[in-house]
């Protein structure tokens, strides 16, 4: 009897999730950004790590210098037109899913850099997941997009790219 | 930093006409006209000693002609001292470039090339070097748009 009381309890405590819930779980616990700064405000980014703010608790401390490691990409800063294409091979690098977080008004919509040089939003390279606004956005507020993009992650929302793919009725 | 009180008396002394005295308060300034200003340069060079080039400014007068105002920077790190020439040009034409006698002119004119298209005559690789290569008109020109391309 003891023994099916335990077993009881052990099916109420651990088995009653999904592989998708725990895999969602699993993925956003550990969002890895790639070590991409274009401007002012990978200032902030960086300081997002620092022990002031610890990115740590999260489990998106570890920026990754190679795209292949990295699930999300940080836009931090002003997206110059020669800049693009570069930008827009390291997203395809990334291995699926990516997320990318465009991180200020630069990145956002060109910001105070109305000009030939500056790509008018990030948008028109790569598919953007969250947009955090600010000039630069505070660390609490790039912190706050991250936690914005662990929640879409749990409720298993597709990421940007894939949303697009199925908008046009392709396969993701 | 002291400027060179006597060089503009010498300059002026040694080519006998031509230059022209501009009154600044940083550094002594002279205008020369374009064909003179590759002797001027080796002048400058040998025998006053200014043996570094810092950089080439373009200033757009559009509409006014000729166009272009063509500034040289250059610095004597012996006396530590700066001085300023400059000389007009308009689209058509070309400036002589000044690599032959500053290596140091290489960038900067293919600088003042890829952002106002003035053309540089006898430059090793006059190339643009910030903007893409199929880039199409010189963007620091007043009359080339000043707003961002939006795409949507
Ligand atoms: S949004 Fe502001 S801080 Fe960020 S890159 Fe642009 S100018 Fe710099």
């Amino acid at each position: 009897m003891g023994l099916n009381s335990a077993q009881k309890e052990v099916e109420r405590g651990i088995l009653l999730t999904t592989v998708d819930k725990m895999s969602h779980w699993a993925q956003k616990s550990s969002v890895w950004p790639a070590t991409f700064g274009l401007a002012c405000c990978a200032i902030e980014m960086m300081s997002v790590t620092s022990s002031r703010y610890d990115l740590a608790r999260f489990g998106s401390e570890a920026f990754r210098a190679s795209p292949r490691q990295a699930d999300l990409m940080i836009v931090a800063g002003r997206v110059s037109q020669k800049m693009a294409p570069v930008l827009r091979t390291i997203w395809e690098q990334m291995p699926e899913p990516k997320w990318v977080i465009s991180m200020g008004a630069c990145a956002s919509s060109g910001g105070v850099f109305d000009n030939y040089a500056i790509i008018q939003g990030v948008d028109h390279v790569v598919p953007v997941d969250v947009y955090v606004p600010g000039c630069p956005p505070s660390p609490e507020a790039l912190m706050f997009g991250i936690l914005k993009l662990r929640e879409k992650i749990q409720m298993g929302l597709p990421p940007k790219y894939q949303e697009v793919a199925m908008a046009r009725g392709g396969a993701s | 930093m002291t400027n060179d009180v006597g060089i503009i008396e010498r300059l002026k002394n040694h080519f006998a006409e031509g230059l022209e005295t501009v009154t600044s308060i940083d550094q002594p300034t002279v205008i020369v006209p374009r064909g003179q200003l590759l002797a001027f340069a080796e002048h400058l060079k040998s025998v006053e000693g200014y043996v570094m080039f810092n950089d080439v400014l373009v200033v757009d007068w559009f509409p006014a002609r000729p166009r272009f105002e063509v500034v040289y920077q250059v610095y004597q790190p012996e006396t530590r001292q700066r001085f300023r020439f400059k000389s007009f040009v308009d689209e058509s034409e070309s400036m002589p470039t000044m690599t032959g006698v500053w290596a140091g002119a290489n960038w900067p004119e293919r600088e003042a090339f890829d952002l106002f298209g003035v053309v540089f005559d006898g430059h090793p690789d006059l190339t643009r070097i910030y903007l893409p290569d199929d880039w199409e008109g010189h963007p620091l020109r007043k009359d080339y748009p000043t707003g961002g391309n939006r795409i949507d």
